[in-house]
C-alpha cells in the first residue's frame, strides 16, 4: 500500500521572459511526491529540474511567469477530513487557498505568497542547495545562524533554541557540537559546511526536504558520507525528499522512485528498480550507459549533440535529433506519457503498439544483466 | 625549475631510458612562517613519461592542486626539484569554465590568444584556420569563434579552454578537476574527447581529480594523494583491481554503486586520526606481482595490508 500524497505537481508550465524572447523551460511536469519516500530528479543542465522545485519554494527567479499547473501540499492528516477551514496554521492562514476536486491540498502557486513564505516555505518544505557557501552567512557564528533558524519559525524559546541548535549539530553528526557553535562558516571543510546546512534545514521540523545537487561540489568520499546521512535522517525523521541530481550513482543509493526529466518534460518515471533495470526511455538509455562504473572494460558512453535551447518549443519529441532510435512520427508529434506498469511510465513513441520493436543497445542490455547478477549475489550472500 | 631541452621528443616509450618528460622528485611546499607553518606536501614524488597520462587523485586539501600549481610555475616548490624535459609548452586546463574564460572576448581570440602573442602564424588567414581546426578538433562548429563565451553552455566552454591548451601544441597538459563543474552526461562527453586527442596528438597529461570514476577511463597510472603524501603508485589496473592502502581502498569504495539493490553500506571508513596509520613513518615499497605498484607505509603497515603476500608463503 502506498503512503498518502504530500506534494503533487500538475501540469507545471513556466516560461522565463527578458526583453529579447520568451524561455520555455517547464513544459507541463507532473510529480507525486508520498509521505516518506525519496524522488529523484535526474537530467541534464537546463532540463528544468531546479527550476520546477524553485516553483515548489516559490523562490521562482524575476522574470519567470508560471503559465499553468498546480503545486498542491497536502499536509498532515487532521487536514484532510474535509472540514473546510481545517485547524491549525495552514487552514485559517491561508486565504487564496485553493480546493482541488475534493482534496484537502492547497495550491501553494496561487495561494497567498506571504502565507506561503511564513507558513510553508523552511517550515514544512525546506531545501538544500549545491553551494553551502551561498546558504551561510560568513559573518555569523554557525551557532547564531542556527539559532536565527530555529527562533525565527518560533517554535522553541529562550534556552531551548541554543539547545535544540546543538541537538540538531549532533543529528547531522558534527562532533564536539558546542564548541563548534562559536565557529564561523570558514572554519569548516564543504562536508561539514553541508551537514550544518542541512541541519538548517531540518531546524524546523519540515516534512519535506528539497535537495538541489547537495553532493555535486563535494569530493566522493565526503559525498559518500552525506547521502549515508540524508538516508539515515529520511528514515528516522520519516521526511519525504525530492532529490536533484544528474549523477546515477547518487540516484541508485538514495532513491525509491526517479523522474527522468528532459527540456522541461518528464520522460520517464518509475521506481528505482522499473529505471534501473527496465529503462524504456532511449535518453534514459543514454543516461544509464554513460555512468562510469567501477569495473574497467570499455569506453564510456556519452549521448551526443546537446539539450535543445527552449527559446522556441521544439517540434515533435524533443529529444528526437540527439535519439538513434528517432521515428519519423518522432519529429513530428510529442509522444504522450505511455503506460509500462502501475509505477512506470515514459514518453516515447517506442512503446506505441505501432512502433516497430527496438532493443536496448547492447552494451546497456549487458550493464543490466551484471547489475542483475550482482543482485542475485548480493540477495544470496544476504541469505 | 630545470629544464634541459635534449629530449628525443619521437619517443613514446614508457618507462625506457631513464629520462622522464617530467620528473618531480621530494616535492615539498609549506606556506607561512614559524608557528604558522603549513606544510602541504611533504616530499612527493613521481615522474611522467611521454605520451602517458598520470592520474592525480585526492581529497580537496590533500595537496593536488598545488602540485600542479607548482608543475606550471605558479607556486614556487619550498624544497625538492621538477625536472620537466620537454622542448615546448606546459598547458593547464582550468576547473571552472565560467570563470577561466574572458566573457567580453571572442571564443576566436581566446582561442588564438596564444598563437597572437608568440607570433606563431604569419597572416591572419593562417590564424583563423588554425583556430577554426583547433575548434572542430574538440567538438565545436568553426562559427563559434565569432562568438562570445556567455552564449555557450558549461561543457562547451570547457571545450574551449581545452582548445586554447591544445593550440599551442604543449607537451605537457596539466588538467585541474577540468570536468568537475560539468554534469554527467556532458562529463561523459568531454572525457571521451579528451582521450581522442590523447590517441591522436600524443600528448602527455597529468589528470588532477578526487573522481576515480572519471579518471580511470583517461589515466595510464594513477597516484593517490593524501593531506600532502602521495601514499601509492600504480598502472589503473593495479590501483582498481588490488588497492592496497586502506585510503585507496576508501576511495574506491566511495564510488556509487548505480545498482539500487546492491548498495553495500561503506565499511572501510578510513579516517587517518583514527586508523593508527603515521604517514611520516612510511617508506616506498614495491608491491608484489604488480609492475610499478607502490605503496607508502611502513613495513608492519605493508605487512598487514597484504601488499606481499606471495613472499610471506
Amino acid at each position: 500500500m502506498e503512503n498518502r500524497k504530500i506534494l503533487e505537481i500538475k501540469d507545471l508550465d513556466i516560461s522565463f521572459h527578458s526583453t529579447t524572447e520568451t524561455v520555455h523551460a517547464i513544459r507541463g511536469v507532473d510529480l507525486t511526491l508520498r509521505q516518506g519516500e525519496t524522488i529523484a530528479l535526474v537530467g541534464e543542465s537546463g532540463s528544468g529540474k531546479s527550476v520546477t522545485m524553485k516553483a515548489v519554494m516559490g523562490i521562482l527567479p524575476e522574470g519567470a511567469v508560471i503559465n499553468k499547473g498546480s503545486v498542491i501540499y497536502y499536509g498532515p492528516d487532521d487536514l484532510k477530513n474535509g472540514s473546510g477551514a481545517a485547524p491549525g496554521k495552514i487552514g485559517n492562514a491561508a486565504p487564496g487557498e485553493e480546493q482541488s476536486d475534493g482534496d484537502n491540498g492547497v495550491d501553494l502557486l496561487k495561494a497567498d505568497k506571504e502565507w506561503v513564505r511564513r507558513n510553508m516555505r523552511g517550515r514544512r518544505i525546506a531545501m538544500v542547495f549545491q553551494d553551502p557557501m551561498t546558504s551561510l552567512n560568513p559573518t555569523m557564528t554557525i551557532g547564531g545562524q542556527l539559532s536565527l533558524a530555529i527562533s525565527s519559525h518560533g517554535e522553541e524559546k529562550g534556552y531551548r533554541i541554543k539547545e535544540r541548535a546543538v541537538e540538531l549539530l549532533r543529528e547531522v553528526g558534527i562532533t564536539e557540537p558546542e564548541r563548534r557553535m562559536k565557529q564561523y562558516p570558514h572554519e569548516f571543510s564543504g562536508g561539514m559546511r553541508q551537514r550544518i546546512v542541512i541541519a538548517m534545514a531540518l531546524s524546523c521540523n519540515p516534512e519535506i526536504l528539497i535537495c538541489d545537487e547537495p553532493t555535486t561540489a563535494l569530493d566522493v568520499t565526503i559525498q559518500d558520507r552525506i547521502l549515508e546521512l540524508i538516508v539515515s535522517l529520511q528514515q528516522k525523521l520519516s521526511l519525504s525528499v525530492i532529490f536533484i541530481t544528474h549523477n546515477l550513482g547518487v540516484v541508485a543509493k538514495v532513491a525509491d522512485k526517479v523522474c527522468v526529466m528532459y527540456a522541461g518534460k518528464v520522460v520517464e518515471k518509475g521506481t528505482v528498480i522499473d529505471v534501473f533495470y527496465d529503462p524504456r526511455h532511449p535518453y534514459t538509455w543514454g543516461l544509464l550507459s554513460a555512468i562510469p562504473g567501477t569495473g574497467l572494460k570499455g569506453d564510456l558512453y556519452s549521448i551526443p549533440g546537446t539539450p535543445p535551447y527552449l527559446s522556441k518549443d521544439p517540434v515533435g519529441d524533443a529529444f528526437a535529433p540527439r535519439n538513434p532510435y528517432a521515428l519519423a512520427i518522432d519529429f513530428k508529434a510529442e509522444p504522450p506519457m505511455f503506460r509500462i506498469s502501475d509505477t512506470h511510465y515514459a514518453a516515447t513513441w517506442l512503446l506505441d503498439e505501432r512502433a516497430p520493436k527496438v532493443k536496448r543497445p547492447a552494451e546497456l542490455e549487458e550493464h543490466i544483466k551484471e547489475m542483475r547478477k550482482e543482485v542475485a549475489e548480493y540477495v544470496a550472500l544476504r541469505e | 625549475m630545470s629544464h634541459s631541452g635534449n629530449k628525443d621528443a619521437q619517443s613514446p616509450a614508457k618507462n625506457s631510458g631513464n629520462e622522464h618528460l617530467l620528473k618531480v622528485t621530494d616535492l615539498v611546499q609549506s606556506f607561512g612562517q614559524g608557528k604558522n607553518k603549513v606544510t602541504v606536501l611533504h616530499g612527493v614524488s613521481f615522474h611522467i613519461d611521454q605520451g602517458e597520462t598520470y592520474g592525480l587523485v585526492g581529497e580537496s586539501g590533500s595537496g593536488k592542486s598545488t602540485i600542479g600549481k607548482c608543475i606550471i610555475g605558479l607556486n614556487t616548490p619550498s624544497g625538492g626539484s621538477i625536472e620537466y624535459n620537454g622542448d615546448k609548452s606546459i598547458q593547464m586546463i582550468f576547473q571552472d569554465p565560467m570563470s577561466s574564460l574572458n566573457p567580453r572576448r571572442k571564443i576566436g581570440d581566446i582561442v588564438g590568444m596564444g598563437l597572437d602573442i608568440g607570433k606563431k602564424c604569419a597572416s591572419k588567414q593562417e590564424r583563423n584556420e588554425r583556430i577554426g581546426e583547433m575548434l572542430e578538433k574538440v567538438g565545436l562548429p568553426r562559427e563559434s569563434a565569432e562568438r562570445y563565451p556567455g552564449q555557450f553552455s558549461g561543457g562547451q566552454r570547457q571545450r574551449v579552454g581545452i582548445a586554447r591548451a591544445l593550440i599551442m601544441e604543449p607537451e605537457l597538459i596539466v588538467a585541474d578537476e577540468c570536468i568537475a563543474a560539468l554534469d554527467a552526461s556532458v562529463q561523459a562527453q568531454v572525457v571521451m574527447m579528451l582521450k581522442k586527442l590523447q590517441a591522436e596528438t600524443r600528448t602527455t597529461f597529468l589528470f588532477i581529480s578526487h573522481d576515480l570514476s572519471m579518471v580511470r577511463y583517461l589515466s595510464d597510472r594513477i597516484g593517490v594523494l593524501h593531506l600532502g603524501y602521495l601514499l601509492e603508485e600504480g598502472s589503473t589496473e593495479e590501483i582498481f583491481l588490488n588497492p592496497i592502502h586502506p585510503y585507496t581502498k576508501n576511495l574506491i569504495a566511495a564510488i556509487p554503486v548505480p545498482n539500487p539493490v546492491v548498495q553495500y553500506k561503506n565499511e572501510i571508513r578510513y579516517e587517518y586520526g583514527t586508523s593508527g596509520v603515521l604517514y611520516e613513518d612510511g617508506s616506498w615499497h614495491q608491491v608484489q606481482g604488480g609492475k610499478d605498484h607502490r605503496v607508502f607505509c611502513t613495513d608492519r603497515e605493508f605487512k598487514k595490508w597484504g601488499g606481499n603476500a606471495d613472499e610471506e608463503e
